[in-house]
């Protein structure tokens, strides 16, 4: 946090002395996530452009005026999402991000219960029976070769306030406080949408390298497992 | 594996269960009861440790991973605006 500060000052310094490169690489690092973040509140990509164009301009009239209370992301996308409201309630369509976060929340089961046995099983209730196997990842990771298209591809398909925090946790790099404060959603809200995020992503990944393991049920039968049922407690 | 008859721990957690509450164990979120059986479960099963794996490379796998460029001409517009801005 105080290197980002320092960070932050040394950059603030160079922008109010003129320094376009600086600036232009503020605009570059952090435009792609604020597109992403402003298509929550207005309807097209096309106006969240503009919403992030008109949030440069306030950045570059107020930059004088920031004084480091927060970062200055934080700062950035604070004059965001006031913008991005206003355009939403000019487009008719003004939604809170945890409005839309909560719309989304399916609750479904994360992983298909038709790969755990039954909960009354006798030896192993609710264990896999389909395992997750070792992915063969490339060794310079999983943005190397195909994998990067079926990231994408699945992060595209996520409901968009799922897309919006896998993106900024995951892609971003941002902390998840950091993820609170700029969607306004509590930390509790902020897990549960990231982990709907990565579970349908891992799945899609999953998918696409077959990298599934079907468990012998017959090795895991009450009758081959012998006399389970004395002597149970001997050590409690 | 030995001869013995494999016997799981008397509160051992579901892998059914494993699976909700992975991203709260990865964000630290979870309570020190849950974390206790997460974890001894993850002593005893592959399948949730590959999964807990898979997680864990996915959450830091993903840096640098833009779909699209910022548009051009919004950039441009944006440092023109930066030029021209009214000097103090």
């Amino acid at each position: 946090m105080a290197t980002e500060a320092r960070g932050d000052e040394r950059l603030v310094a160079a922008i109010c002395r003129g320094d376009e490169g600086a600036f232009g690489e503020l605009v570059d690092r952090h435009s792609p996530a604020m597109i992403r973040v402003a298509q929550t509140y207005v309807p097209s990509r096309a106006v969240a452009e503009e919403v992030v164009q008109e949030t440069w301009i306030a950045v570059i009239n107020g930059i004088e005026s920031f004084e480091g209370r927060s970062s200055l992301k934080t700062w950035i996308f604070r004059i965001l999402t006031n913008i991005a409201m206003r355009g939403g309630a000019r487009e008719k369509r003004s939604v809170p991000f945890a409005a839309l976060a909560a719309a989304e929340d399916t609750g479904g089961p994360s992983v298909d219960p038709d790969r755990f046995l039954p909960a009354d099983h006798e030896l192993f209730p609710g264990h896999w029976v389909v395992m997750p196997a070792r992915w063969p990842t490339p060794e310079e990771g999983l943005l190397a070769g195909e994998t990067r298209e079926v990231i994408l591809a699945a992060i595209e398909e996520l409901p968009m306030a799922q897309a919006t925090v896998i993106s900024l946790r995951d892609i971003e790099g941002w902390s998840s406080e950091e993820v609170c404060e700029a969607l306004e959603i509590t930390a509790g809200n902020q897990r549960i949408l990231l982990h709907r995020a990565r579970t349908k992503v891992r799945a899609a990944i999953e998918e696409y390298f077959g990298a599934t393991e079907e468990i012998d049920l017959s090795a895991v039968t009450p009758e081959l497992a012998g006399d389970t049922g004395t002597e149970k407690d001997s050590t409690s | 594996m030995t001869d013995q008859p494999f016997q799981l721990p008397d509160d051992d957690l579901a892998c059914v269960e494993e699976v909700e509450i992975i991203t709260d164990y990865l964000e630290g979120a979870l309570p020190a009861e849950q974390r206790r059986r997460l974890e001894e479960h993850l002593t005893i099963c592959p399948g949730c440790t590959e999964y807990l794996a898979q997680m864990r490379e996915l959450a830091g796998g993903l840096k640098g991973l833009r779909s699209e460029d910022i548009p051009a001409e919004m950039r441009d517009a944006v440092l023109a605006a930066f030029r021209d801005r009214p000097k103090t």
